[in-house]
């Protein structure tokens, strides 16, 4: 096992690099670095010019371009932003700080109520309360993030002080404007709507899993054995089916968390949170080439090891698969 | 019989009747809506008029009718969704039989990019390839320029096709070993002629499923995009279903309600019925099903 997630590991960096090559390639062509370097600075003197494309890699030769720019991304020698000349990594520590902790709370509130309505509908296929769940499901994905972003956005922001006379949750930011320093009250309830409307997706998608995985390991063979061993049902549920159920749904979920970094982007930006796709959204309409690079590294490199965490769970989880 | 099934699935055949209702209003569009895209419905004052009797869901900030204006909406949308959906089936459909049926070093490079571009976060993938797409210049007289709904559609039937090969290959491998795609063999048929007699035809189902999933995500790719402003955009009077909810931003604050609601309901009705046929299908031609009955 641990031989294989060397291996991985170390395959995991030629990969790394191809992909931000390719990367590379594509914002070059795409956003046109340079330019937006002299749109946002009209009176940079070409001597800045020259050390902006020195510093960030933007040789006209894009190999030769990409591995200057490797050469100071790995030495931590990060240029600064386009815009506002600022340092990158405190910003994109604070985005990533951010949109952690709300992916965090959704991916938790989504899988476990997720799960827990999957179950509900498995133990009775077909019945009422499956074709309840299954219904609430499909509209949950057909659901667009923006479209119950924007309707409970109306709903707080508008409607609900008009008739009740106040507010009872915030739509915008992490504090209200002005706030300095911690106040985890007040973090919490800045939360709560961005959090329901990633979490509504991810509950309606784990409870088709759990239901569709639980229904497939009822019906099994093991199943008829513990059952025929004469063991109580709740125990045959508990310890032989769920178990059982969970071990395909966690290797999902990792896939999921992995790709939750990245994930964000409309919630934020309707939201005003200032995460990970806030800080894309606002650094790719600049064209500011310095923050996006970084930001690119941090998703390639979650998805790579969110992968890795997948298959590595499930060969730890289920012991008739093998890596080697 | 799988039509049988289809039947017994109560929640598609509404939303067949719901959706076929919507074209049917959609296609007759200078008849249905009752204003021009561009029409207002009185003289001003006209902006921002509740529901009412001469703009049944209200008007948007310059007095025009949101009923008319989601009509040709969707009427765009419609288009970019099936155009791009049946441009991504048919590339999906044959990259993912070559790569399922020749396997090897083709079969490797096509899933790894496939991989690749679906482990991205999608809006990230799709507005950097815009972008570069948008940007090379001699690609433009065949894409159309960036803003374009021609654009639109190459630029979701880039992505779409993934998801279906993948799809295809999966049920190609499966199929592949069984017994009538050997007696094809063994009878001297040529690669091509099993792909396109054998392994296409019965692997219908699961294409059929993909396409219509492949209409809702085009439908919905495209209101994102215009959501964030990057959508085709309202040249000619011309609007989108994508064009409309992203209006639906500016009114929240104010209390609008109209604006959001109206533009969101069609959307997500539009969604959650193709999804429902698309079930329905599944669960029609998924020959697991066959053996229970």
């Amino acid at each position: 096992m641990l031989r294989y997630v060397l291996r991985r590991l170390a395959w995991a960096v030629p990969t790394l690099v191809l992909v931000t090559f390719l990367v590379y390639v594509a914002l070059r062509i795409g956003t046109n670095p340079v330019e937006s370097y002299k749109r946002i600075n009209p009176r940079a003197t070409p001597a800045k010019i020259q050390q902006y494309i020195d510093v960030n890699g933007l040789d006209p030769n894009y190999v030769r371009g990409y591995f200057r720019w490797l050469v100071n991304f790995v030495t931590l020698d990060w240029p600064r932003s386009i815009k506002g000349s600022r340092e990158v990594w405190p910003q994109l520590k604070d985005a990533l700080a951010n949109t952690l902790r709300l992916g965090t709370a959704a991916s938790a509130v989504g899988i476990v109520a997720g799960l827990m309505l999957g179950v509900f509908a498995a133990l009775r296929p077909g019945g009422r309360r499956d074709v309840a769940v299954n219904t609430a499901a499909f509209v949950g994905i057909s659901i667009p993030p923006y479209v119950s972003a924007i309707l409970l956005q109306l709903l707080f922001a508008v409607y609900w002080s008009r008739w009740f006379g106040s507010t009872l949750f915030p739509t915008s930011g992490v504090y209200p404007p002005g706030q300095m320093g911690f106040d985890l009250g007040l973090m919490l309830k800045h939360m709560v709507l961005p959090t329901v409307v990633v979490a509504i997706q991810i509950i309606a998608v784990y409870s088709r899993y759990m239901r569709s995985s639980l229904l497939d390991v009822l019906s099994s063979e093991y199943m008829r054995t513990a059952r025929s061993k004469g063991i109580s049902e709740r125990r045959v549920l508990f310890k032989h089916g769920l178990r059982n159920a969970l071990i395909p749904v966690v290797t999902i979920a990792a896939l999921d968390i992995g790709s939750i970094v990245g994930g964000l982007i409309i919630t934020e930006n309707i939201f005003s949170y200032p995460g990970m796709g806030k800080y894309f959204l606002s650094a790719f309409g600049e064209g500011d080439f310095p923050l996006l690079m970084p930001w690119m590294v941090i998703i390639v490199a979650s998805i790579l090891i969110f992968n890795l965490v997948a298959d590595v769970s499930y060969a730890w989880l289920d012991p008739r698969i093998r890596l080697d | 019989m799988a039509f049988n099934r289809f039947v017994s699935h109560r929640a598609a055949v509404v939303s067949v009747f719901i959706l076929a209702t919507l074209v049917i209003f959609v296609a007759l569009s200078p008849l249905t809506a009752r204003y021009g895209v561009n029409d207002a419905v009185q003289a001003p004052p006209n902006y921002f008029l509740s529901p009412r009797a001469n703009a049944w869901l209200g008007t948007d900030d310059i007095g025009r009718d949101l009923y008319s204006r989601l009509i040709y909406g969707v009427r765009v949308s419609l288009v970019i969704g099936l155009f791009s959906a049946i441009i991504s089936v048919v590339i999906g459909c044959l990259v993912g039989a070559v790569a399922g049926f020749r396997g090897g070093r083709f079969d490797d490079i096509v899933m790894r990019i496939t991989d690749l571009f679906l482990a991205f976060p999608f809006l990230v993938t799709l507005l950097v390839m815009r972008n570069m797409l948008g940007a090379i210049s001699w690609l433009t007289p065949v894409i159309g320029k960036l803003s374009s709904v021609r654009f639109i559609i190459v630029l979701f039937s880039i992505f779409g096709w993934m998801g279906v090969a993948r799809i295809v290959r999966g049920q190609v491998l499966a199929l592949k070993e069984r017994e009538f795609i050997e007696a094809a063999r063994a009878v001297g048929a040529s690669r091509w002629y099993i792909v396109r007699r054998h392994l296409l035809p019965n692997s219908i189902g699961p294409i059929m499923v993909a396409l219509t999933f492949s209409v809702v995500s085009a439908i919905i790719g495209e209101s994102t995009l215009a959501f964030f402003g990057y959508g085709p955009q309202a040249g000619d009077g011309a609007t989108s279903l994508g064009i409309l909810v992203g209006q639906a931003k500016g009114a929240v604050n104010t209390g609008f309600w109209w604006l959001a609601l109206f533009p969101c309901l069609t959307l997500v009705t539009i969604a959650l019925t193709i999804n429902f046929i698309g079930d329905a299908l599944r669960d029609a031609t998924d020959p697991r099903m066959q053996k229970e009955e």
